[in-house]
């Protein structure tokens, strides 16, 4: 996994709650396993009913167009559980998503792939949304998490709390599957436990 | 100390603490479907990493699916490639596949209950935000992302940090046509598209006790619908007298050891939830969403809520709703004219869902201008109700029957409705553009959308039927 320590970035605001995986990554037809994953972000979202972009849409607007942080309001990733939802985000160089609150398996696996996702109260996050129509992609904000801190145009540094294991995570890009490689004897003794305790678990066999 | 459900469910399978705090927690049943697998496939091979326990991984093909008879690979051309690399996955790893053509195929919520993979006080997980489905039978389930997938694959746990726990009391009685999809539609209705957000949610109450086990699941399907990832229901006489006998669950004496463990499956007198919440079905009437999340839900002889009558944190969604779904504030629901009817997926589309929805249509037509459909949740299932003589029933009516898959509960599958046309579906999601491209989706019970499909409107069953 790509490590995440701190980025510079325009800011965009996607001024929603509750925005769902069937709008951040809809299935596309016709590409079978090669799905591109630039394309897909937002892909309706951003087109108007004859298929030409739509200029009104954020990430459509020319001063948008890179940018690398997120910002938006509560249950963001609410939903399927598609991880396309999170790889079109860092197949657009979108790196962080500040938000009120992430559905839980969106912000799985956005862990899973480092991308931060920062949770912020509801205040801080309203003043950071503020801050970020302002400059209205005319000055980068930086999101250090390092330093757990967001700055940029228009106010002071914001804190921002993660759990320091995620962090940590994030920071050393950890592969999951290698954290838990290093319980397998305690995996292997839960097996032999749970065959005697339940049997019918350690077993899935058809008596047809 | 008292333990909930979930609590004794969890410590049993608790293998140990990572050195990040997160808890590795045992998954028996791990059920694989072709739309995501094929990413956590090619990550093992690139890794060289084995699957640890294929003996407790299974695999469907669901998603792509075509539902035409007589369909194969290529019916759908855009599931063609996900369907052979989930078949060359699976021969790799050594993992039993329910493929295309296999009597025991179906949705994977589906098929691994009916086959008795899935056991109460068990641990599932499905790379796919239904999995909690098979709480119904008091198993712990996760709907997960592909690295998680890959990470259970790989390792045969789950790495997460406990949630907190909430219990829904579902108290009164059901009145007639009522069933587990209006109670679930008036909850998240209730608590909202994320209230149960961070909560292992169980559900219990007499509404809940009088439940058929089928209905159960429609209720622990739409967990995730209100932000739950795993929502189950205590085991009871019903859920063992449901199990018996399916394929892979326990025989003989183990079977009579099985049923004493899972007879103490079951939240202490004096366990303590982070939250509860009581809801008295007994005046609950059918119900239907009106808009495009599943919590803008009304009873089914209610009308689209005025702006103000909408609290002011969900008022723009409203509003958005109102212009995508074509519906001005005050409109009654019953009445509106409907383009197409879908009976399926993994939340409505067990034996008993049919069931109900062919008592309704029995001896009459489907609208003329409606295309309506009935997708059964498994191939199983299909096979009893063609037994039954229910294919005929819906065929005579003028409904298509089709082979089983999630169909057009996402549309992954090219079955999907037309722009601007206005469906009622017995699925899970009425989210903008899911059934097709700016397809209106109206949320309801099989039993409402057989009634609609009738009057080629939205219909309350009990006038079309009566409420006997």
């Amino acid at each position: 996994m790509q490590p995440f320590k701190s980025l510079t970035a325009i800011a965009a605001a996607l001024l929603r709650d509750d925005v769902n995986t069937d709008q951040i990554a809809p299935v596309l037809h016709g590409r079978g396993l090669k799905e591109d994953y630039k394309a897909m972000l937002f892909h309706r979202a951003r087109r108007r009913e004859d298929g030409s972009e739509d200029p009104d849409f954020v990430l459509n607007k020319p001063q948008f167009r890179g940018a690398g942080i997120l910002v938006t309001g509560h249950n963001f990733g609410a939903g399927s559980s598609r991880e396309s939802a999170v790889w079109s985000m860092l197949a657009n160089d979108i790196r962080v998503i500040v938000a009120k609150s992430f559905a839980d398996i969106y912000r799985e696996n956005c862990l899973q792939n480092g991308l931060l996702p920062v949770v912020l109260e509801t205040k801080d996050a309203d003043a950071f949304i503020a801050r970020v129509v302002a400059a209205d992609g005319r000055a980068a904000f930086t999101v250090d998490l390092v330093t757990q801190r967001i700055g940029g145009p228009g106010g002071a540094d914001i804190a921002f709390d993660i759990a320091p294991a995620e962090r940590t995570r994030l920071l050393e890009g950890l592969d999951d599957i290698g954290l838990t490689l290093k319980h397998m004897d305690d995996i292997a003794r839960w097996e032999q436990h749970a065959a005697v305790a339940q049997p019918w678990l350690q077993a899935a066999r058809d008596s047809r | 100390m008292p333990q909930t459900l979930f609590d004794k469910i969890w410590d049993f399978h608790c293998v140990g603490q990572r050195a990040d705090g997160r808890d590795l927690l045992y998954i028996d049943r791990h059920v694989l479907h072709e739309l995501h697998a094929h990413h956590a496939f090619a990550r093992l091979q690139r890794e060289g990493r084995q699957v640890h326990r294929p003996d407790l991984t299974f695999a469907v093909q669901d998603h792509t699916v075509a539902t035409k008879p007589g369909r194969d690979d290529e019916t759908n051309p855009s599931g063609s490639a996900f369907i052979k690399a989930m078949r060359e996955g699976c021969h790799r790893n050594g993992i039993r596949l329910f493929d295309l053509g296999d009597p025991d195929q179906g949705i994977s919520h589906v098929v691994a209950p009916e086959l008795g993979i899935v056991l109460p006080g068990a641990t599932h997980a499905v790379p796919d935000s239904h999995a909690s489905t098979v709480g119904g039978l008091g198993a712990l389930a996760f709907g997960c992302g592909t690295s998680e997938l890959a990470h259970i694959l790989v390792t045969q746990v789950i790495a997460m940090k406990r949630p907190k726990r909430m219990r829904v009391r579902l108290d009164g009685r059901l009145g007639a046509h009522v069933t587990g999809k209006d109670v679930a539609l008036r909850l998240i209705a209730e608590l909202g598209v994320a209230g149960a957000r961070g909560y292992a949610v169980e559900y219990s109450g007499t509404a809940v006790a009088s439940l058929p086990i089928e209905e159960r699941m429609t209720l622990c399907n739409l967990n995730i619908e209100m932000g739950g990832r795993s929502g189950l229901v205590a085991p009871d006489e019903a859920t063992f007298a449901w199990l018996t006998g399916r394929p892979y669950a326990p025989r003989g004496t183990q079977w009579d050891r099985a049923l004493d463990v899972w007879r103490t499956l079951r939240s202490d007198d004096d366990a303590v939830f982070d939250r509860e919440v009581t809801l008295d079905c007994t005046s609950l009437e059918p119900q239907i969403t009106w808009g495009t999340d599943p919590s803008q839900v009304v009873g089914i002889s209610g009308r689209v809520p005025e702006p103000g009558a909408v609290e002011p944190s969900r008022r723009a969604a409203a509003e958005s709703a109102f212009v995508y779904m074509g519906l001005a504030p005050g409109t009654a629901l019953v009445g509106l004219p409907i383009d197409r009817v879908f009976i399926g997926s993994c939340t409505n589309a067990r034996l008993p869902d049919l069931e109900t929805a062919a008592a309704v249509v029995r001896g009459r037509r489907v609208a003329q201008g409606v295309t309506a459909m009935v997708v059964p949740g498994s191939s199983q299932v299909k096979r009893e109700a063609e037994a039954a003589g229910l294919d005929r029933v819906f065929r005579d009516a003028g409904f298509f029957w089709g082979e089983s898959g999630c169909s057009m509960c996402a549309g992954g599958n090219g079955d999907r409705g037309q722009p601007g046309e206005r469906c009622i579906s017995t699925t899970n999601r009425n989210f903008e553009n899911r059934q097709g491209p700016k397809v209106r989706t109206h949320l309801a019970s099989p039993a409402t959308a057989a009634a609609s499909a009738i009057a080629g409107r939205i219909a309350d069953v009990r006038s079309l039927i009566g409420a006997a």
